[in-house]
């Protein structure tokens, strides 16, 4: 117990936010209207849905200073309420691609730098339609420079100032360059559509959205009621009433949930999920593929400007025994690319393997035989200190000496950025084309690998002008090929983010990773 | 009188003196805490352009100095600056948590005086006997346990396995006294330490006072023990209680922090944790100067009730 939940938390969601920021470049190609969408969660064992009843969900949350802002989203428990009182043009499905909300369809002109976004008939609580201005205020208010909206960075391919609304209900957004990935922007963690006019004082008291609940109560850092929606677009949800309550101390969500005082506690640990999973008492809800976890190595310095070290590092990991340790198992093993099971993911690539003999070896080739290095780690998310030890017994088999230095966890994020070699790192779900934007082109703001290189800038920049989805599909294959053979983040696997539920509680999606469309998603959820 | 007086001034003097320590020292310590509420917000997206525009929108770019003063000239209207998490008024954060703090701590005293003055009086009355043994045995045991571990014993079996009450109070905001199932296993965890060391020094303190000369004395002129030890011995072993007692409610506010994690209490504990966690630093200063006066007033009462039970005692200022 001796760490802050709520800020590891908060760092987690962050790495989640800012999805396709900087999104470059693109192409695009147009189809996707009216595909897919609302992944209505649930495996099909959960019978007929009824309606009626209170859903009570415990989140970890940010306390007093908590906010309905939805553009201020910040933690898990503010995007899942952003998500009942909401919507956004498009959001994530499973596998991070992005599906049609409030937006019934998008259209880019041949060159991909303007997009026609149509919107489907939608109101707002108070009655009033979801219009093209409606989208433009919120984009314009996200945007507005003397603010530091979160999905602000997202947006910044969008010239705001040369995009109008056709009609009541298309907008043509202008882009500054190319973006065949643009579905990713109007997906953007934040970007909801608030109704034109709104101020943030209406948010704490009368929030007005065009989500599937209704605003009825809000104390920050306590709870929120909300109400059913019975005009949704996407059919009312089956919920009379959801509650959001806030507990920080996982034993105590557990213990809430134990007793019967909530019936849905987000983010538990293994330990608890082991000890209770089939026992009867209460459901364990596994999402596979929530959290990348690794080792960041910066390629631009001594000793991983060498690729062979890097290589040797690659070799060196045993990733089974990383996630048995570091996340009690609950995971599976990641081979050194983000977003396993995610659109564009390079799947046909062999699985890395420990290696300690080739690793040697190609220190030896390098120079670097006696080598030791510093990593970074920090208790600000959970198995990161045990993952940094680990790690260490791993490189000492293989001659290295990894000295394991903890850092301070509320600036862990800022600190390791530009400084250190080798350092523990995690990431929420996003896009891999978002991965790569943000983090893995010369003018990303958090490449922490430091890794910068003109031509596979000039990758990125083709796949966003790439209108052909296969062609743009090998792209992305190429530069993770490239990544696996060479790149900095040592990708040793994907953890499960962890839920438990009542036992009367059916329809909750079990595919989704953790920020992703179906995740804590109470409109198809219904009390048995 | 007027010489208690001047003691009363001189020590509200000395106390307002401490709370400005306090809060200066409260602000060096978040000012070198690694990071600022910018780095701490930015997370793990700590895009340096972000956190520069987030520094300028939380005029956290002026420097130290001017804020402090900024803050502090506000606090003399009452005026305890805005949150930088949320733009909310700091005032709004302690209204909304103290009640919740409060009602725990003034339950918790409430039961804690009876009990802990009524188990050492038991223990001093049959000192080195069976009961004696029992109470001394069973109060060092407890206050050896720590709250947190305390808690998740007493919610195991009270509220998980027996399932008498609830084993939160998630859900039920402020309004604790409408769920009073729900404070029975908080006030016990934090009944638990103070009721211990409480009933040892009531004990000690009354076999000091019944070995007296002056209680013997009494005894020698036939008042009955009862009397004898109730107001004669008693008052002599309550003027150091009320001081651990004064000590004892600046750590309520303190031990709060556990028992409102492990029960979903949303008081001022849950507001400082979070509040440090985000380097929200208005709203810690805040606190610090609530938890300052009432420590300082809270001494100062001790030490005039301890003043009049036993003016011989010589209570410094």
């Amino acid at each position: 117990m001796q760490d802050h939940p709520g800020l590891r938390r908060r760092g987690f969601l962050t790495a989640a936010s800012g999805i396709g920021a900087l999104a470059l470049v693109g192409c695009g190609d147009s189809d996707d209207s009216g595909s897919g969408g609302s992944g209505q969660g649930g495996d099909s064992g959960d019978g007929k849905p009824r309606r009626g009843g209170r859903l009570r969900a415990a989140f970890a949350g940010g306390g007093a200073s908590e906010t309905l802002d939805p553009h201020l989203a910040n933690l898990f428990a503010d995007v899942a309420r952003a998500k009942a009182l909401f919507d956004k043009l498009a959001d994530y499905g499973d596998d991070l691609s992005a599906q049609p909300r409030l937006a019934s369809g998008w259209e880019p002109n041949a060159g991909l730098d303007r997009w026609k976004v149509t919107l489907r008939k939608a109101d707002f609580h108070s009655g009033k339609p979801v219009t093209a201005e409606d989208v433009l205020f919120s984009y314009r208010r996200i945007a507005d420079p003397e603010k530091a909206f979160r999905a602000k960075a997202s947006l910044e391919p969008i010239d705001l100032k040369a995009s109008r609304a056709v009609d009541e209900r298309t907008v043509e957004f202008v882009l500054k360059r190319p973006t065949a990935e643009f579905p990713n922007v109007l997906a953007a963690f934040g970007a909801y559509i608030v109704p034109d006019g709104s101020s943030a004082a209406d948010f704490d008291k009368k929030p007005v959205g065009s989500g599937p609940f209704r605003f009825v109560s809000f104390a920050p850092g306590r709870s929120a009621v909300f109400r059913r929606n019975d005009d949704h677009w996407d059919g009312a949800p089956h919920l009379d009433e959801v509650e959001f309550v806030v507990a920080n101390e996982e034993s105590a969500r557990v213990n809430a949930l134990l007793g019967g005082q909530v019936e849905y506690a987000h983010e538990l640990n293994p330990t608890t999920a082991r000890a209770h999973e089939g026992k009867g008492q209460i459901e364990i809800v596994r999402l596979r593929n929530s959290a990348m976890q690794a080792f960041a190595m910066k390629t631009d310095r001594a000793p991983f400007d060498d690729k062979r070290v890097r290589e040797a590092f690659f070799l060196i990991a045993d990733r089974q025994e990383l996630v048995d340790g570091a996340l009690s198992g609950a995971g599976v093993v990641g081979n050194d690319l983000f977003g396993k099971g995610y659109e564009y993911y390079a799947d046909g690539l062999p699985q890395r393997e420990q290696d300690l003999d080739r690793a040697r070896s190609l220190l030896k080739k390098a120079g670097a035989g006696k080598l030791k290095v510093t990593l970074d780690t920090s208790a600000v998310a959970a198995g990161f200190t045990e993952a940094a030890s680990i790690f260490r017994d791993q490189a000492a088999r293989a001659g290295v000496t990894v000295d394991v230095k903890m850092g301070s966890k509320d600036s862990y994020w800022a600190d390791i950025l530009d400084s250190g070699t080798l350092c523990c790192y995690r990431s929420g779900a996003m896009p891999i084309e978002s991965h790569i934007s943000q983090r893995l082109l010369t003018g990303s703001t958090t490449n922490a690998t430091k890794w910068q290189h003109k031509d596979f800038d000039a990758l990125y920049q083709q796949a966003q002008s790439t209108k052909d989805e296969k062609e743009r599909a090998a792209v992305f294959g190429r530069m993770q090929r490239r990544l696996y053979a060479e790149g900095g983040f040592l990708v040793w696997g994907f953890a499960d983010w962890i839920i438990g539920t009542a036992k009367g509680v059916k329809g909750v999606d079990r595919k989704a990773p953790a920020n992703t469309l179906d995740w804590a998603r109470f409109d198809k959820v219904w009390l048995a | 009188m007027s010489g208690l007086g001047t003691w009363a001034a001189r020590r509200l003097l000395l106390g307002g003196a401490q709370t400005v320590a306090v809060v200066l020292l409260v602000f060096a310590l978040t000012e070198a805490l690694p990071g600022d509420a910018a780095v701490a917000l930015a997370g793990d997206q700590p895009d340096p352009a972000r956190i520069a525009a987030i520094r300028e929108a939380m005029d956290l770019d002026r420097p130290a100095h001017e804020r402090l003063g900024d803050w502090a000239s506000g606090l003399l209207h009452a005026d305890f600056g805005t949150s930088l998490a949320s733009g909310r008024p700091v005032t709004s954060y302690i209204s909304g948590a103290f009640g919740p703090t409060l009602l725990l701590a003034s339950l918790t005293v409430v039961l804690l005086v009876p009990l802990g003055v009524g188990l050492g009086v038991l223990a001093a009355r049959f000192e080195g006997r069976f009961v004696d043994r029992l109470v001394s045995a069973v109060t060092l045991g407890v206050y050896a346990v720590p709250e947190f571990a305390f808690g998740v014993l007493l919610v195991t079996v009270f509220a998980l396995r027996l399932d008498w009450l609830p084993p939160t109070a998630v859900g039920y905001g402020t309004d604790l006294l409408a769920h009073p199932a729900a404070l029975v296993l908080p006030v016990l965890v934090l009944l638990s330490r103070p009721v211990c060391s409480l009933s040892r020094l009531v004990r000690a303190g009354m076999i000091d006072a019944l070995a007296s000369p002056y209680v013997a004395q009494a005894m020698r002129y036939g008042i009955p023990g009862a009397r004898v030890r109730h107001a004669h011995a008693l008052p002599n072993a309550v003027a150091p209680a009320a001081q651990q007692l004064a000590r004892t409610v600046d750590w309520l506010l303190c031990g709060v922090i556990v028992v409102e994690a492990l029960f979903v209490i949303p008081g001022l504990g849950t507001v400082l944790m979070n509040a440090v966690a985000e380097r929200d630093v208005p709203v810690v200063q805040g606190l610090a100067v609530v938890f300052g006066v009432v420590t300082v007033v809270l001494n100062l009462g001790a030490d005039l009730v301890a003043h009049r039970f036993a003016p011989r005692a010589e209570v410094a200022a």
